[in-house]
C-alpha cells in the first residue's frame, strides 16, 4: 500500500481525527526521545531462563524469545522506526524539492529529463526496488535508508514540480520579476515557501510510508540487524512463537499499527487545513515514503 | 483510440527498456566482488573463476550488457546458482501462484470496498461514514506482515477453520488473500465514497430524477457509472502494487509464488533469479500499466484527446 494513496483514503478528515493522531505522533516521538529514562529496564539484557514470558507486573508486555524485555525493546525501537523515517522523509523531501523545484523553474530540457526519470521511478514498484536494492547491498541501516530515499525522492519531485509551474505563473512572482529579483532569489524567496503546506502534508504521510517500508524490510530480514531493536524484526521473531507466546507477535505490530494510524490521521486532518486542493487524491501512484 | 493507444505503447518501450537496464546494473551494485559475495567466504579462487566466467562478468561491461539484452528479447535470463536450472523456467512455475493470489486479493478488496464505498456516500456525515472512514484507514495502516500472523493465529490455530500455510486448494487461499487486499480495501472504500458522493452531488443527476428515475435506477445508471471510472484506474495499478505486496503475503504464508522465490534466491544470494524476478515483477506492472491507461482512455473518451 502506498502512502501516496493513503492521501487518497484519507480526504476530508475530521479535526478531532487529526487531533487524535497528532497526539499519538506526539507520544511516540516522546517515548523515543525519552527511551532510555522511561524503559523499564536494558533493552539488551538477556534473562534466558524466563525467555518467552507472559506479560506480568514486572513486564507489562512479556519477555522476548532470549528473555529480553518487550516494552522496553518497543520504546527503544521507536527510535529506530522514526529516526529511519526521519531520515528518509528528509533526504527524499530535499532531494525531491531540489530537483523538482529547478524542473519546475527553468522548465525546458532540465524539465523533460528530470520528468522521464520520474516515469521510470513510477514504472517500477518502489518497495521491490528497494528490496532489491537491500539485497544486493547488504542489510544494514545506511542501505536502508538509501534504498527508501531512491524511491522515495519521486514524489516529493513531481509533487514540488507541479506546485512551481502553477505559483510561478502567479502575478507576485511576475510582479518580482520586473523589478529585476534575480530568478534564484525568486525561486528560494517566493516559490518554495508557498510549497511548503503541500510538502508538510507529503511528509507526514511520507513518514507513515517510510515507517511501514522499515518494519516491512527489516521483517523480511532486510533491514536493521539483530540486536538493535527494530519493531518489524521484533515481529519476524516473533512468528516462529505464535503458538506458544503470541505477545512477541502482537505487541510490535500494534505500536507499528497506532503510530501508522496517528500519522495517517495527522496527514488526513493536514490535507484539510494546508492544502485543501489535494482533497480529492488517488491519482494511482505508488509507495513514495 | 488507434492512435492513442500506438502512442501509449510508444511511450511505454523505452521505460521497458529502462527498467531493464535497472535491473541489469543492480548487480554491479553489490559492493565488492559480487562473485565473492555470492560464493560466500572460503570460496576457493578455482570456483570464483569458474562462476565469474559462467556469469559471464570476466567480460566487458558492454558485452555484458548487449549479451543481457539479447537474452532478454529470446527470454533467457540465465541460469539460477541454487537450483541449476533456467530462470525463466523456475519463474514461470511460480508466477501462477502469484497472480492467483493477487486476484483474489483483488476480489476482497472490492467484495469490502464495493457495498461500504457505496454506503457510506450514500449516507454522507452520518455514523456509517463515519465507521467506514475509520475501518478504510484502519485498513491502510495495518501491516501486512503482522495481520497475517494475527489471522493465523485466530483463524487457523485457534478456530482451526483454515489451513496454517501452503497452497492446498481454496481455503488455503482465504488467509494470504485477506492479508493482501485488506490495505488495498481500505483505499478503495474511500475512493469509491468520496467519487461517488461528488457524482451525487452533480445537477444531471437531478435532471434524472426529476424526469422521473427512481432514486435507485439514477444511482445504478448513471452516477455509480461514472463514479466507477477513477476507481477502474487505481484498481488496475494497484494490482501491480499488490504482486509487490505478495512478497511479503507469500513469505508469511509459505504461498509458493514469485515473491517467496525471490527472497529464498536473496537468502541464497542466487542474484540471476533475484535479477529475473525483479525483471518480471517490475515489467507485468509496466503492462498493467498499459493496459489501465488503455481501458481509461476506453471509459473516458476526453484522455484520448488530451
Amino acid at each position: 500500500m502506498s502512502s501516496r494513496h493513503r492521501v487518497a483514503a484519507a480526504s476530508s478528515g475530521s479535526p478531532l481525527a487529526g487531533r487524535i493522531g497528532g497526539a499519538i505522533v506526539v507520544l511516540v516521538i516522546l517515548a523515543a526521545l525519552f527511551a532510555p529514562w522511561i524503559a523499564p529496564r536494558d533493552p539488551q539484557r538477556q534473562i534466558l531462563e524466563r525467555r518467552l514470558e507472559t506479560p506480568s507486573l514486572e513486564h507489562p508486555l512479556g519477555l522476548d524469545e532470549l528473555g529480553r524485555d518487550i516494552a522496553s525493546r518497543l520504546l527503544y525501537g521507536a527510535r529506530v522506526s522514526l529516526g529511519v523515517g526521519l531520515a528518509v522523509v528528509g533526504f527524499a523531501g530535499l532531494l525531491g524539492t531540489l530537483i523538482g523545484a529547478l524542473a519546475g523553474f527553468v522548465g525546458g530540457r532540465l524539465d523533460t529529463i528530470a520528468m522521464r526519470i520520474t516515469d521510470v521511478f513510477f514504472a517500477f514498484p518502489g518497495i521491490l526496488l528497494a528490496i532489491a536494492m537491500v539485497a544486493v547491498l547488504g542489510p544494514a541501516l545506511e542501505h536502508l535508508v538509501f534504498a527508501l530515499v531512491t524511491i522515495g525522492w519521486v514524489g516529493y519531485a513531481r509533487l514540488v514540480r507541479g506546485q512551481v509551474l502553477q505559483i510561478r505563473e502567479q502575478e507576485f512572482v511576475a510582479s518580482a520579476r520586473s523589478v529585476g529579483v534575480p530568478p534564484a532569489r525568486i525561486l528560494v524567496r517566493h516559490v518554495l515557501p508557498n510549497v511548503l503546506p503541500a510538502l508538510t502534508v507529503q511528509a507526514s504521510l511520507g513518514m507513515a510510508g517510510a515507517i511501514l517500508a522499515e518494519a516491512s524490510l527489516s521483517f523480511l530480514g532486510l533491514g536493521i540487524q539483530p540486536p538493535t531493536p527494530s519493531w518489524g524484526a521484533m515481529i519476524n521473531a516473533g512468528r516462529s512463537h505464535l503458538l506458544d507466546a503470541p505477545h512477541l507477535t502482537l505487541f510490535p505490530g500494534l505500536a507499528i499499527l497506532v503510530t501508522v494510524m496517528g500519522l495517517n490521521f495527522l496527514g488526513d486532518a493536514l490535507v484539510e487545513l494546508l492544502d485543501p486542493r489535494r482533497q480529492r487524491g488517488g491519482d494511482g501512484g505508488r509507495a513514495t515514503p | 483510440m488507434t492512435s492513442y493507444s500506438l502512442r501509449r505503447l510508444g511511450q511505454a518501450l523505452p521505460v521497458v527498456f529502462l527498467v531493464s537496464t535497472l535491473v541489469f546494473s543492480l548487480i554491479h551494485l553489490i559492493p565488492g566482488d559480487p562473485v565473492e559475495m555470492m560464493l560466500g567466504d572460503g570460496a576457493q579462487p578455482a570456483e570464483v573463476e569458474a562462476l565469474r566466467e559462467r556469469l559471464g562478468l570476466d567480460r566487458p561491461m558492454g558485452e555484458q550488457y548487449a549479451s543481457y539484452m539479447i537474452g532478454l528479447v529470446r527470454g533467457d535470463l540465465g541460469r539460477s546458482l541454487h537450483f541449476d536450472r533456467p530462470v525463466t523456467e523456475l519463474l514461470l512455475e511460480h508466477y501462477p501462484a502469484t497472480l492467483e493470489l493477487a486476484l483474489a486479493a483483488m476480489l476482497v478488496a472490492l467484495g469490502v470496498s464495493l457495498p461500504l464505498g457505496i454506503l457510506a456516500a450514500l449516507r454522507r456525515d452520518r455514523a456509517l461514514d463515519h465507521t467506514s472512514r475509520f475501518f478504510s484507514l484502519l485498513g491502510v495502516s495495518i501491516p501486512n506482515f503482522w495481520l497475517g500472523p494475527v489471522l493465523i493465529l485466530v483463524f487457523a490455530i485457534q478456530l482451526d477453520l483454515f489451513p496454517v500455510s501452503g497452497r492446498s486448494g481454496l481455503a488455503s487461499l482465504v488467509l494470504p488473500a485477506i492479508t493482501l487486499g485488506t490495505a488495498l480495501a481500505g483505499l478503495l472504500t474511500r475512493m469509491v465514497r468520496t467519487s461517488l458522493a461528488e457524482e451525487l452531488d452533480r445537477a444531471y443527476l437531478t435532471t434524472a430524477r426529476a424526469k422521473g428515475l427512481s432514486r435507485a435506477r439514477a444511482l445504478v445508471r448513471h452516477a455509480l457509472k461514472n463514479a466507477l471510472v477513477p476507481v477502474v484506474t487505481v484498481v488496475g495499478l494497484q494490482f501491480g502494487a499488490l504482486l509487490t505486496g505478495a512478497i511479503i503475503t507469500e513469505t508469511i504464508f509459505s504461498w509458493p509464488g514469485l515473491g517467496r522465490l525471490i527472497i529464498q534466491a536473496i537468502r541464497l544470494r542466487d542474484y540471476p533469479l533475484v535479477q529475473g524476478g525483479v525483471l518480471l515483477i517490475a515489467l507485468t506492472y509496466v503492462l498493467l500499466n498499459l493496459v489501465t491507461d488503455l481501458v481509461y482512455a476506453t471509459l473516458d473518451p476526453r484522455i484520448r484527446y488530451e
